[in-house]
């Protein structure tokens, strides 16, 4: 157990789980409840965990083969007959191949349709740049009527997916691919509320995904040198919560941003953005800066893309020199 | 049915003459492919289509989605003429404000879901479809294509998943007047052979010519009594049909007609 400051957040690596199981369960609880609740997926439904709804619900639940802009613009005339309609499929291919279909299908019409797409970030691993969406987010930040939501790990997505169905509209949720370890006592998630897991005036970090955990790592290994850092959880990226980065850009002497997306358009940017207008101080971004990705483990990316632990604490040491 | 049909004739030639009026204030639109799909729409909206435009969002409505949005006049036309909003609305069109979009959106009462991003209106469609499956209702669902439209990949995306789940509550509509912006569809990207295409993806296929009253009426019958498949029409049109100066014209794709020609349309079309 990791105490910070009065806050209790740790890390559970005991207990590593798939972001997309918890989706998958969750669409199966949620299909009990509400009849209206409709799934898509592009041949991938055994990846993304669509399966496990397909496979108790069968009738609410269609398989458009390798063909997602179809799929996009089909779930535009179910959510205009009152469905609320899931899409699925990799992170590249929902937001890249069918751009289009979701800026006019879905955002314009500001219809009830939640994309849940997995395997986004450099932690897809072996299957290389093809397979890593690494500019995911900037695609739907642009894009009016948005909400997106990036969970930090298994429980989270379950919340993420719940506040997606109680909020009308379009989402983006965006899910990885390997197991990652869970952050206990982070509090009840809340659309557009950031967590603030650890206090600290020192320096502030914010993450997202999966390298919140790396985010508390790094924190931890601060404090050994004497530098109480605020880590933040940045779970939504739209509706943005600027209250909590503001307040951490006054109080501290620094932010450095961490996620596996470049740095372009993403967190990074919107924290930038935030910062540059209200509070300018310095902001360190650790991303993906005008590369793609390649082949490789999640940890070996990690590290090769500048995104460990250890890269969070230097970037976090380094503001604390300047 | 000659009653019908002649009345049908007189309700297209107001719809035309709207078209033209629209367009002309607006000073932009495209006027081409409304004119050409105008018998198709017309037929459509006053004799087959089961809807209640003082309800639009009546559960039970028959579904219309123009995939070619940009010919959005034809669909403004018909909403008016059947009673969706006042024909005064009509000559707003493409101004600040105004619920008549240059593409169409859904503010415009009647208009579930917008389009002009060719190409997936056919999806669209095939969502409403089984949307109708799910709930149990016989609505029936009609989508208009562009012919110039099914030139994007994901109109065949569609078209395979449709005839996959069997979609014979999906009848779509392809206006086939063989121009596009660019010139003749033989020239710019050949779309032949159109039939042997949409029957081997699935569909039930039915060629007629486009502004024949009574063999319009007879293929969406044909289309509402075949199961098991969705089924297409193929309607051969006149791009610019019913001004003498507009037909096959490629000029008139996306121009308006100036206030001269304008009144020269409306005497043809009186």
């Amino acid at each position: 157990m990791e105490h910070h400051g009065t806050l209790v957040t740790y890390i559970n690596m005991s207990e590593m789980l798939y972001q997309r199981d918890a989706y998958g369960q969750t669409l199966v609880e949620l299909g009990r409840q509400n009849k209206d609740i409709v799934v898509l997926d592009a041949d991938l439904s055994s990846s993304t965990r669509t399966s496990l709804f397909a496979k108790e619900f069968p009738e609410r639940f269609f398989n458009f083969g390798v063909a997602e802009q179809n799929m996009m613009s089909t779930a535009a005339g179910l959510a205009s007959c009152g469905k609320v309609v899931f899409v699925s499929t990799f992170a590249v291919f929902a937001t890249g191949r069918a751009w289009d279909q979701v800026r006019n299908s879905v955002a314009y019409n500001d219809f009830n349709i939640k994309i849940v797409a997995t395997h986004a970030g450099i932690t897809v691993g072996p299957d290389g740049a093809s397979h890593q969406a690494l500019e995911d987010i900037a695609l739907m930040r642009v894009i009016p009527n948005m909400n997106i939501i990036v969970p930090c790990d298994a429980p989270q997505t379950r919340e993420a997916v719940l506040a997606a169905v109680e909020t009308f509209g379009p989402f983006y949720i965006r899910l990885g691919r390997p197991k990652v370890p869970i952050i206990e006592n982070k509090g009840a998630f809340k659309l557009g509320k950031a967590q603030v897991l650890t206090f600290g005036n020192d320096i502030a970090i914010f993450a997202c995904g999966v390298l919140v955990s790396e985010a508390l790592i790094a924190a931890k290994n601060l404090l050994g040198q004497g530098i109480k850092a605020r880590v933040v959880n940045m779970h939504t990226i739209r509706p943005f919560d600027t209250e909590t980065v503001i307040q951490a850009a006054q109080e501290t002497r620094g932010i450095v941003v961490c996620e596996e997306h470049t740095v372009v358009g993403g967190l990074a940017s919107s924290i930038q953005e935030v910062v540059a207008e209200n509070a300018p101080v310095k902001v360190v971004c650790l991303g993906i800066k005008n590369r793609f990705g390649q082949s490789g483990e999640p940890s070996e990316l990690l590290k090769a893309y500048n995104l460990t632990s250890s890269d969070i604490e230097k970037a976090g040491s380094g503001l604390c020199l300047s | 049915m000659d009653v019908r049909i002649n009345e049908l004739e007189k309700k297209a030639k107001e719809i035309r003459r709207l078209i033209i009026q629209m367009l002309a204030k607006a000073g932009s639109g495209h006027p081409g492919g409304s004119l050409s799909a105008t018998d198709l729409i017309t037929v459509l909206f006053f004799s087959v289509l089961r809807h209640n435009p003082k309800d639009p969002s009546w559960p039970n409505r028959d579904r219309f989605h123009m995939s070619k949005g940009h010919c959005c006049p034809l669909w403004y036309a018909v909403l008016a003429q059947t009673g969706y909003f006042p024909k005064e609305r009509l000559w707003t069109l493409r101004q600040l404000g105004s619920v008549l979009q240059g593409h169409p959106d859904r503010r415009t009462p009647g208009v579930d879901v917008a389009s002009g991003s060719l190409g997936q209106g056919l999806s669209v469609g095939l969502g409403m479809s089984l949307a109708a499956r799910i709930d149990e209702r016989d609505y029936r669902v009609y989508v208009l294509l562009g012919d110039g439209e099914t030139q994007e990949g994901n109109v065949w995306e569609a078209a395979m998943a449709s005839s996959h789940y069997r979609c014979d509550n999906l009848c779509a509509i392809l206006d086939y007047n063989g121009f596009q912006i660019d010139g003749k569809t033989e020239d710019i990207m050949e779309l032949e052979p159109l039939v042997a295409k949409w029957q081997a993806f699935g569909w039930h296929t039915l060629e007629i010519d486009g502004h024949n009253m009574s063999q319009i009426l007879t293929a969406y019958q044909e289309a509402e009594s075949m199961k098991g498949k969705p089924s297409i029409i193929i309607a051969h049109t006149t791009k610019g049909k019913g001004v003498s100066f507009m037909e096959n014209v490629v000029d008139f794709h996306g121009r308006a007609p100036t206030k001269e020609e304008a009144q020269r349309a409306l005497k043809e079309l009186e």
